[in-house]
């Protein structure tokens, strides 16, 4: 399998709760609105969603409580049963695994945070972050040591025969995400794991969430109710309502150009030139290499305010990683971001 | 949206209006039957069912048991051959293992009995591990006190089914509970068997054990186990389905397996419940088993019945205790273990040191098995003058294995004399002969006859009526079917003296409880304030009387003990100056009062409540006896005391749960204590309240039919009579009466307040 096939890639997933969803959806005539589908008695949890997520990528999903986001990471992972469309995790359609194909997939492919940590009460820190290896049967050495290595990647080394009660919300979800690494899952799936955070620590968890993902480079889906977070996070961001994604797009993209009346609330009180990198504001080159002193795409526009307003020149030449220049930033349009008028 | 709002109330209004005709309705029919029956112009066919209107429910009732009962002598196939192979398979096997090893009967495996001594060592070594040195305390002293008034052997026979029966009921309950988890038609299927089930008198239970599991101690194990399992089935589904969502996705996305999802996430989760539950098997375990003494199971039960059979009120008493610190015990015990959590040890602790307290169990109890040995080698020493009579330390050392006949330090006969001589007392006397005759002549007869004369179709009509005012439609038809069912098994006169003494127990309880809740929730406000109005005044009064009445009768109990001993032969006027016992009453009085005074009221009501909840039901008849005899009263008596217990507990719980912004609120509106109390919080604790009210009246059907023992007139004699035949129908069909009494009052009641609560936005 190439790196180019999605690693999970979902087509007009429904999911739908009430009495008898899927003779329901069978009858649907055209797309009802998500009113209309509570007017008969059904919730729409997650409405007509297709979605691709790309190998060693980070989608983040972005909603209010409610939209469909949580339902929405459950389905991928068959945590829900989906009532319609399909879902393709690594190339193969999860609806038609047998539990036993379902438990392996889970037991060596996918790890998973939750808000509230979900460890076990009774079992130490050490049992918790072994629990995944356990279920496969590993012996009690082999985990112990993989335990032991995850436990010292999130910075617990000294805490493994404490209890969860004895930890602090910051500590017992660093447990939570060791124990999701434990098994060296493929696809990791996060359902807003630092929403139960208190503001420094969930900052503090998303510096250290980065570093993880620096080192380790996951395919993952990252759930989260804050716009800020998704911003900093992501390397894609889908942004739900009412169960259905309103725009799925990359940050810069999002905020520049947002999809609906509903995005474009969020994006409004945004710093739009935090957000903005050179690169997604350059055009592509058209021939001719401005003059001066290149800047590299993956700079925020913010970080670019003091040469932009010193610079004189109307083109900056915009280079990628490996110095290529491979597009041209506009110096006025950049200034027009930076004063918000973007 | 304002159209919406009005639709609905002029909705509500229009039902309202329809439920105010219909309750109309129900009470002047009823009460143009009264009126009927009164100028003696009611036909006999309404007054009471006749005859020939009477299904022979206990013969069909019989014909169905003795059906699927089978039959040994003719062998036809029938569940009896199954239950009797359980019987004496592997529940026999099982008793006699335990009965060997606690009590020595002589069967496999023949090592027992051990000795007191080591079985006392290791409960205080696991009162400690559970509860420090308090629980330590509590765990030996009541072993060592059991063993010292020489009732070891009584307290083994009954432990020794209660260690089988509790584990029996914990597992099958367990079982059950997860299956009507997993299984939503089994759950739907099951409630109202063990709403049944919990209503259904004991002595239901009790015929059918003998019938099909033989007389002894396995009939009375499988009845143990039958009313033990309700309660943990009911705990471990609620414990399962309140597993957080989040731990179960966790447990799924480890890729746990069905099994491994309950056995390693499902069931430690839901532990704190399952323990809960394990709390409740054991306690009714232990009221059960005393109660088994009715089909004549060896143990303390049986020796309680027959001491207050003959009136033996000191040894009885010493019984009692016995029973109150077992379940005492026991109960703390399996408390302190619910809310015991897992430790940890530090990396490199050595390994005697992670196992300190079983290492430790195991060391006290070889050593005192060995010491036992030992013991039983010197001669028996005694502590009363005679042959031989050693020191202390002696005496204390030849009773480490055995204690002897001679040896045990009962005082039976003694306490007997003391509480004669108190209840001789001139004060005494007049209180309790004055309180016999004005409830029984001025309150209780009176009122029976009243209930008794009531038509039974006007009766049924007026508790329909009831049920639809509190309850709803739904329930004022469970109910008149439910009553119309008691009216047509031709026990309606009976039932209604049942009913009766119910409701007597339970509305005089309400007049000492609910004063006493009041007070007790008012918690840390001054008990008595000069400047408040003159209500507050007598609430203060009340609240004073209230927090030394324990204080006293302790005092006094303790006083009269010692005048017993120091003045047996002349009775010396306890009240006068020159007796000792005056002073020794003043002095007990002084130390309890200084021990208590600095608790905070609540607490002090609490302890005792929440300790007076673990006793074993048959205890409450001691006292009741003791001080009215046997009649009317002290069966009232004894249910008003085993139902205070749930009214007092309740009442506080609702009092104080009430939000306190709420009684800011109030405070800064102007109210006084007195408008406060009436205007918010009783109203807002009144739903937590009904629930309590609800539990004191299944408590008194529970008890009411106990105290046939005393002698009534009601179903529980009856049921009582039958025990001792063969008569499995009339069993059946006499508790199934009392048994849906209990459920129309459960049902009605549990719908008020859940009602009561959604209106007050309280869940």
């Amino acid at each position: 399998m190439n790196s180019q096939t999605p690693v999970i890639s979902c087509r007009n997933v429904w999911k739908l709760f009430g009495a008898d969803p899927e003779r329901y959806l069978a009858r649907m005539q055209g797309e009802k609105s998500y009113d209309e589908i509570r007017a008969d008695g059904y919730i729409a949890g997650v409405k007509n969603v297709s979605i691709e997520v790309g190998r060693g990528e980070m989608l983040v999903i972005m909603g209010l409580s409610g939209s469909g986001k949580s339902t929405l990471v459950r389905c991928f992972s068959r945590l829900h049963d989906i009532t319609g469309g399909s879902i393709e995790v690594e190339g193969q359609d999860i609806m038609s695994l047998t539990e036993n194909e379902l438990i392996e997939l889970r037991r060596n492919k996918m790890g998973m945070v939750f808000q509230s940590f979900g460890l076990l009460p009774h079992r130490t820190v050490l049992d918790n972050v072994a629990f995944p290896l356990e279920m496969r049967g590993q012996d009690r050495h082999e985990r112990r040591a993989r335990a032991l290595e995850v436990i010292r990647l999130v910075g617990l080394e000294g805490r493994e025969e404490y209890f969860p009660r004895e930890l602090s919300g910051g500590q017992q979800q660093r447990v939570g995400i060791a124990r999701s690494l434990a098994i060296e899952p493929d696809i990791w799936f996060l359902d807003e794991p630092f929403s139960a955070l208190d503001p420094l620590i969930r900052r503090e968890m998303q510096d250290e969430f980065l570093r993880l993902q620096e080192m380790l480079g996951k395919t993952i889906v990252f759930i989260t109710h804050d716009f800020d977070e998704a911003l900093r996070l992501a390397d894609r961001i889908a942004i739900m309502k009412n169960g259905a994604v309103e725009q799925c797009d990359t940050p810069d993209k999002i905020v520049m150009n947002p999809a609906t009346d509903y995005v474009a609330k969020f994006t409004e009180e945004i710093d739009k030139a935090r957000v903005v990198h050179a690169g997604a504001l350059a055009h592509p080159l058209n021939g001719h290499v401005p003059d001066g002193q290149p800047v590299a795409a993956r700079t925020t526009i913010h970080d670019l305010a003091r040469r932009l307003v010193s610079d004189s020149g109307d083109e900056l030449p915009v280079t990628d990683d490996t110095g290529a220049v491979v597009g041209v930033l506009n110096r006025q349009a950049a200034l027009d971001v930076l004063m918000g008028d973007g | 949206m304002a159209s919406v709002t009005d639709h609905t109330s002029l909705r509500d209004d229009r039902r309202s209006s329809g439920r105010m005709s219909a309750l109309r309705l129900i009470f002047g029919a009823a009460l143009l039957l009264l009126v009927l029956k009164a100028v003696g112009m009611l036909p006999e066919w309404l007054n009471r069912p006749p005859d020939w209107l009477i299904p022979p429910y206990a013969q069909w009732l019989d014909a169905f048991f003795n059906f699927i009962k089978g039959d040994m002598e003719t062998g036809r196939p029938g569940l009896i051959y199954l239950t009797r192979w359980f019987s004496e398979g592997p529940l026999e096997f099982m008793l006699n293992t335990t009965a060997n090893l606690l009590e020595g009967k002589r069967r496999w495996p023949n090592i027992g009995p051990i000795s007191w001594s080591a079985i006392a060592a290791v409960a205080t070594v696991i009162g400690y591990y559970l509860g420090g040195w308090r629980m330590a305390a509590l765990a030996g002293g009541t072993f060592f006190w059991t063993a010292l008034v020489g009732q070891w052997k009584l307290a083994m026979q009954t432990l020794s089914v209660i260690s089988v029966a509790a584990p029996l009921a914990f597992v099958f309950g367990l079982t059950l509970g997860i299956v009507a988890w997993k299984y939503n038609w089994f759950d739907r299927a099951m409630r109202p068997i063990l709403a049944v089930l919990q209503t259904l008198p004991f002595f239901t239970y009790l015929l059918p054990a003998v019938i099909f599991f033989k007389v002894g101690p396995t009939a009375g194990a499988v009845a143990t186990i039958i009313y033990a399992m309700p309660p943990m089935i009911l705990m471990t589904t609620l414990g399962l389905q309140k597993v957080s969502p989040e731990v179960v996705e966790a447990g799924k996305m480890a890729g746990c397996t069905r099994w491994q999802m309950l056995r390693h996430v499902y069931l430690p989760a839901a532990r704190t419940e399952i323990l809960v539950g394990v709390n409740q098997v054991i306690m009714l375990c232990l009221a059960m088993v005393v109660l088994t003494a009715f089909i004549g199971m060896p143990g303390l039960g049986a020796k309680l019945l027959a001491m207050m059979n003959s009136f033996k009120l000191g040894r009885s008493f010493e019984i009692g205790v016995t029973i109150v610190l077992l379940a005492v015990t026991l109960d703390r015990l399996s408390k302190a273990w619910v809310v015991k959590q897992p430790e940890h040890f530090e990396k490199g602790t050595p390994w005697w040191k992670r196992h300190f307290y079983t290492v430790l169990g195991c060391g006290a109890f070889v050593v005192f098995l060995g010491l036992a040995y030992l013991s039983n080698r010197v001669p028996n020493y005694t502590l009363i003058e005679g042959a031989n009579q050693g020191n202390i330390l002696q005496y204390l050392f030849s009773v480490l294995g055995d204690v002897h006949r001679t040896q045990d330090l009962s005082q039976g006969k003694e306490i007997d004399t003391a509480i004669k001589h108190f209840l001789d007392l001139d004060g005494i006397q007049a209180t309790t002969e004055w309180l016999r005759w004005f409830l029984n002549v001025q309150v209780l007869i009176p009122f029976r006859n009243a209930l008794l004369w009531v038509p039974t179709p006007a009766f049924i009509l007026v508790i329909a009526g009831f049920a639809y005012w509190l309850a709803g439609r739904r329930e004022a038809i469970i109910a008149a079917i439910f009553f119309s069912i008691v009216a047509s098994t031709g026990w309606w006169d009976r039932s209604v003296i049942t009913l009766y003494t119910v409701i007597s127990a339970v509305v005089l309880a309400m007049l000492i409880g609910i004063p006493l809740a009041i007070w007790t929730a008012r918690g840390a406000a001054p008990p008595l304030s000069l400047q408040g109005s003159a209500k507050d005044f007598a609430i203060g009064l009340v609240g004073l009387a209230f927090k030394r009445i324990p204080v006293l009768f302790g005092a006094l109990l303790v006083s009269s003990l010692y005048h017993f001993f120091t003045a047996v032969e002349e009775s010396a006027a306890f009240l006068s100056p020159t007796s000792p016992s005056l002073y020794i009453f003043g002095a007990t009085f002084l130390v309890l009062w200084l021990a208590v005074r600095d608790w905070p009221r609540d607490k002090v009501v609490l302890t005792i409540v929440d300790t007076a909840q673990t006793f074993p039901s048959f205890i409450y008849l001691i006292p009741a006896i003791m001080l009215f005899g046997v009649n009317d009263v002290a069966v009232v008596f004894s249910i008003l005391i085993f139902t205070l217990v749930p009214l007092t507990r309740y009442t506080v719980e609702g009092l104080r749960h009430v939000p306190p912004e709420m009684t800011e609120a109030a405070d800064m509106s102007g109210a006084t204590q007195v408008q406060k109390l009436t205007s918010v919080q009783l109203p807002l604790a009144l739903p937590t309240m009904a629930v309590g009210f609800n539990q004191a009246i299944m408590f008194a059907f529970f008890m009411v039919i106990i105290a046939a023992f005393i002698g009534t007139q009601d179903l529980g004699q009856e049921l009582q009579r039958t025990l001792a035949g063969t008569d499995l129908g009339k069993n059946f069909v006499l508790g199934i009466c009392v048994s849906l009494m209990a459920l129309t009052f459960d049902i009605t009641i549990n719908k008020w307040a859940r009602n009561r609560k959604a209106a007050l936005g309280l869940e």
